[in-house]
């Protein structure tokens, strides 16, 4: 078993840390750092929820060693809005679609919406759909969440 | 935390992992995307005492073009090989099979070797290097070897590759410019592991096939060559192809097996279809050209 020391950041704030091995990037943002919006279900890279972005890059944070992360920049479900509370825009369409409704899988979808979206702001209601691919939703039946990617790509709903 | 504890180790070069991996004595398993391993891990399937991480190794990466060949860095993310120029144009069957590799998440961080390394029988990968006669190179510190890709797989996740050997490049032959793209899977869902797929290509010449390669994916305990489909067809004019008949000599070359998913009948059936349709309108549409 070997501890590794870390430098990373996270929602632009630095953090250093020390991290057993077989900690995933996951677990260490929840229970080392606190930022306990990024949801861990499953585990094993089938849910989605664990999703934040690492380097501009949305990945599952559950399939990531916490030592992998050394240097790098994680945006998590925190990252997303204003400092002074403004949501996200895609925070904004699912909320006003009914797009989560206990809310666990909402910080990955969030994130993963928000980088297709990053990559290409003129991202049509199918890419973004293709990328939900990789989220589970057991609440909403996904109706309000295609809801809200048809708000997002200027679609009428 | 879920693993078992492990050591880990991030060497910068292939002669330092391989090291690594000959120092290890066997209990050592290299990690590029750890889209499968980390599963693995977690689930405490895999208890390696040390992990070693390739992705530090820069000499991993990239697509590159030489002599005949497109050799791809096996620590390629999923999601940087698909948006590459060199493959779109000069490797589009490969291309096509990485779009439906895992979900857009998992692209971004998984690996093209660490899926051909795995050997996951009903993934798009390693039945893509089968189909388009791609070579394995391999690393230890004994040495470099190569192995084509239909050698390789000896069944599921079950590979030629020694404990202490890491998987360097793999070299995909070149096709020519324009070649036809043959691919088609049926998953349960979008991102699922194929219950039957096929890949591969075409390579047309005046009116007539002049090479053809084609892999099967969930057909059997490893991708599968259609070697008597690809011998029907090969010299055969596009009017003069009996589709149902290759479709049927494709089938012949598979072993797929029964599990909760579907039969083994299920697969033959569907796959004997998928073969046929694929084909055809491959052909109506190289006729209609
Ligand atoms: S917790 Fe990571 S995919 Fe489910
Ligand atoms: S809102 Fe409950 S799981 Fe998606």
């Amino acid at each position: 078993m070997s501890e590794h020391k870390i430098d990373l950041t996270v929602n632009g704030h630095r953090h250093s840390a020390t991290v057993e091995a077989r900690t995933s990037l996951g677990e260490f943002l929840r229970e080392g750092l606190g930022y306990t919006g990024t949801h861990l279900a499953c585990e094993h890279g089938v849910c989605g929820a664990c999703t934040v972005r690492v380097d501009g890059v949305a990945m599952r944070s559950c399939l990531m060693l916490a030592v992998q992360a050394n240097g790098c920049a994680i945006t998590t479900v925190e990252g997303l809005a204003k400092p002074d509370g403004t949501l996200h825009r895609v925070q904004q369409a699912l909320k006003d679609n009914f797009g989560l409704q206990c809310g666990f899988c909402t910080p990955g979808v969030a994130i993963t919406l928000a980088t297709v979206l990053e990559d290409n702001p003129s991202a049509t209601t199918s890419e973004m759909e293709e990328a939900m691919s990789g989220h589970i939703c057991r609440c909403t039946g996904y109706q309000g969440i295609r809801r809200a990617i048809r708000q997002l790509a200027g679609e009428p709903a | 935390m879920k693993p078992a504890p492990f050591d880990y180790a991030r060497p910068t070069s292939v002669a330092e992992a391989c090291q690594v991996l000959a120092d290890a004595g066997g209990g050592a398993t290299v990690i590029a995307g750890g889209q499968t391993l980390m599963p693995l891990l977690n689930l405490r399937m895999s208890q390696p005492f040390i992990l070693v991480d390739i992705n530090g190794i820069a000499g991993l990466k990239g697509v590159s073009r030489a002599d005949g060949a497109i050799r791809i860095g096996p620590a390629t993310r999923q999601a940087d090989a698909l948006k590459d120029a060199t493959l779109a144009q000069h490797l589009p069957a490969l291309v096509t099979a990485l779009g439906h590799v895992g979900h857009y998440q998992t692209r971004n961080r998984g690996t093209v070797g660490g899926s051909v390394a795995l050997g996951e029988p009903a993934a798009e990968m390693p039945a893509a290097a089968v189909a388009l006669g791609a070579t394995i190179e391999i690393t230890s510190v004994r040495g470099t070897r190569s192995v084509k890709a239909e050698e390789f797989y000896l069944g599921p996740y079950m590979t030629v590759l020694e404990p202490d050997e890491l998987v360097t490049g793999i070299s995909y032959p070149e096709w020519p410019e324009g070649h036809t793209v043959l691919f088609r899977e049926v998953a349960q869902r979008t991102g699922d592991f194929a219950l039957v797929g096929m890949v591969g290509a075409l390579a047309l010449e005046a009116g007539a096939i002049a090479r053809a390669g084609i892999g099967w994916f969930g057909m059997g305990p490893t991708p599968i060559r259609a070697r008597q489909a690809e011998r029907a067809l090969v010299g055969k004019a596009l009017g003069e192809i009996d589709v149902q008949a290759v479709a049927e000599l494709a089938v012949a070359d598979t072993a797929p097996f029964d599990d909760h998913h579907a039969s083994a009948e299920y697969r033959r059936t569907v796959g004997r279809r998928i073969f046929a349709r694929t084909l055809r309108e491959t052909l109506d549409i190289r006729s209609a050209a």
